[in-house]
């Protein structure tokens, strides 16, 4: 069940965020819990030179980091902050977000497609946090991005899949991975993603904001396996009328 | 300062913020010679705190084993106050005023009635209250917080005032003081028998106390996995003033759209607002953006408090270790004893810190209340992380 995102394999289809762990014990147990097999960290907030930091404690479980570009507003921003962070953490993939205000952290599209842009041309491999915008989805794919990362609803925010029929739009053209970023409240709504077509879930407070951050992130970790078994599975229509799961016909008239 | 250094102790304490100083009256009382170094007395995450006292406040999921010793500590904080008021003949701002827990948004209600549930479920005392009750009891909170939490027992402490009384009375008791760094632990045979300074001098003690918070792993010779790793987490407070009515009689903690903020009022109308949390190394620089947003929380809960007067934006670096809880006791190295990795703690648990510290040093046992702070219990999970590689 291996996720491919330019030509990289990931066991896991489950990626983490470190945002709002209370401790790093606590993010340690989660990952661990999770079985991920990459996390993100924000570039802003992150001094990859200091021990005992976040990024020790992903070493520890060989998960593949992922830098993003948390709290930047433009295109600008966003690109140099991916710069720093191929420089410091030498990979060049980059989550990319770039938001318009922090009252909504709602993708800023006009500067996130040209940061996508210039990410590309510079080599990088671009996973853009985006709107649930089918049309901005296809924008970014073929502006170059290894994948594309529509949200379910607001940062942060726990609301699930506002427009779940856009999520399926998306899943329908996308010729890369399409990844369910941000809104996750609980485990339904990862399963929801997978239904959907999703090729992952990637989600934070979700799990570090719970009250047992583990105990979430083993949750998540089992609903996005059934989200994706199900969605493989075919699920039968929805009827508006019963339709007994016996046969009727040949029964013995008694 | 002004005293010269021993050359030989008792006790050395490398560090000299609330807790090295708390340990080092300590020791002196019970008739130890102690000597205590530290390049910047009182500089750090001491300077920078807000002082308050609040075992239930501060109560986090998933943290209850914390949560035992910081009850024990705040128990002891009246006896503390008032044997420290005595000995060094200075007041140190001691509160009993309760802390306030609100809510900004039906989200952050939501939250705080869950917190209020698991406090419930450990027999803290924590009432639930209306918007309605909140605005009686703090005419000043803003209009519309839809409910909040108070805590009669959460209290506070002028942590400047505080450290002056603590070097006061260690002086009189007859600490010694070096203004110098521990750079490296002298180790003899199997036992550590003193330290040497950035002077180049070489201090001879029965026992060393490491108590540098941020920069205890900076000393030279621990041996490796001895300490769990304690890294800095930058905090960022400011200090305001006020004249007139007193804007807030109680201490205020919020959550402002998810975002934490708390305001801390003084005796003498200074408003201490805090705290950012930033992981960013051994970096003390004041972020503009962290006072921003520390102002604009603080004026959603309380209005008035844009007309305050800026006293100073102060830093500090916390010490955190893996699970948030301190390193309180004896180490595997006889001769070194942890008193650091209090983190968001460090005031409050001086009182348990320094009285466990002291009573180890004249010959005491382990206490099994302290369990949750041994310096020992990271060494079974770093154990079996080197087998699992």
């Amino acid at each position: 069940m291996a996720l491919t995102i330019a030509g990289t394999e990931l066991a896991s289809r489950l990626i983490l965020g470190t945002g709002g762990a209370p401790s790093l014990r606590v993010l340690d147990e989660a990952i661990a819990a999770s079985g991920t097999s990459m996390c993100t960290v924000a570039m802003r907030r992150l001094d990859p030179g200091t021990s005992g930091s976040v990024l020790d404690t992903l070493d520890r479980h060989g998960v593949r980091v992922l830098p993003n570009t948390a709290g930047c507003r433009t295109a600008r921003e966003a690109v140099l902050t991916a710069r720093l962070a191929r420089e410091a953490l030498s990979t060049d993939w980059i989550k990319l977000e770039v938001v318009a205000d922090e009252r909504t952290l709602l993708p800023d599209g006009p500067e996130l497609l040209e940061a996508a842009a210039q990410l590309v041309a510079d080599g990088f491999t671009v996973l853009p946090y985006t709107n649930d915008d089918p049309v901005l989805a296809r924008r970014l794919q073929q502006a170059g991005c290894a994948a594309v990362m529509p949200l379910g609803s607001p940062i942060g925010s726990g609301l699930g899949i506002g427009n779940p029929h856009n999520i399926e739009l998306i899943v329908a053209e996308a010729r890369v991975p399409v990844i369910l970023d941000a809104g996750i409240g609980t485990a339904s709504d990862a399963a929801l993603a997978m239904e959907l077509g999703c090729a992952a879930v990637l989600l934070a407070s979700a799990v570090t904001r719970a009250q047992d951050p583990a105990r979430m992130a083993a949750a998540m970790a089992a609903a996005v396996h059934a989200g994706w078994l199900a969605r493989g599975a075919g699920r039968i229509p929805k009827r508006s009328q019963a339709e007994a799961s016996s046969p009727r016909h040949g029964m013995a008239v008694l | 300062m002004g005293t010269s250094a021993a050359r030989n102790a008792d006790v050395l304490v490398a560090g000299a913020g609330v807790i090295g100083l708390a340990v080092a009256w300590r020791a002196a009382q019970r008739g130890l010679s102690v000597t205590v170094a530290d390049p910047a007395a009182g500089s750090g995450a001491t300077n920078a705190a807000a002082g308050m006292l609040a075992p239930v406040t501060e109560l986090a999921y998933g943290e209850t084993p914390l949560l035992a010793l910081n009850v024990s500590s705040a128990r002891r904080y009246p006896s503390f106050v008032a044997e420290l008021e005595q000995d060094s003949a200075m007041t140190v701002g001691y509160r009993t005023c309760g802390t306030l827990q609100v809510a900004w948004d039906g989200a952050d209600l939501a939250a705080l009635r869950d917190l209020h549930a698991f406090q419930l479920s450990l027999g803290l005392a924590a009432e639930l209250v209306t918007g309605r009750e909140l605005h009686r009891l703090e005419p000043g909170l803003a209009v519309g917080l839809p409910g909040g939490v108070v805590a009669a027992g959460d209290h506070q402490v002028d942590n400047r005032l505080l450290y002056a009384a603590l070097r006061a009375a260690a002086a009189r008791e007859g600490v010694a003081f070096a203004a110098s760094r521990v750079t490296d632990l002298v180790v003899t045979g199997d036992r550590v028998t003193g330290a040497r300074l950035d002077t180049g001098e070489v201090l001879g003690a029965g026992a060393v106390v490491l108590a540098a918070g941020a920069w205890s792993m900076q000393v030279g010779g621990l041996p490796p996995d001895l300490l769990p790793t304690i890294r800095p987490v930058k905090g960022q407070t400011l200090r305001l003033r006020t004249t007139g009515e007193p804007l807030l009689r109680h201490v205020l903690r919020g959550s402002v759209r998810g975002s934490p903020v708390y305001l801390v009022p003084r005796a003498d109308g200074g408003i201490v607002v805090g705290a950012s949390s930033e992981a960013v190394g051994f970096d003390l620089r004041p972020r503009a953006g962290a006072v921003y947003e520390l102002l604009r929380d603080a004026q959603a809960l309380l209005p008035a408090i844009g007309e305050a007067e800026i006293d100073e934006i102060s830093t500090g670096l916390r010490p955190a270790t893996p699970d948030n809880a301190p390193l309180i006791g004896r180490t595997s190295l006889p001769g070194l004893l942890l008193a650091t990795g209090h983190y968001r703690n460090g005031l409050l648990l001086a009182p348990v810190t320094a009285d466990t510290i002291a009573d180890l040093l004249a010959g005491g046992a382990d206490q099994p209340e302290l369990a949750a702070a041994a310096p020992t219990r990271f060494a079974a999970t770093a154990a079996a992380a080197v087998a699992a590689r």
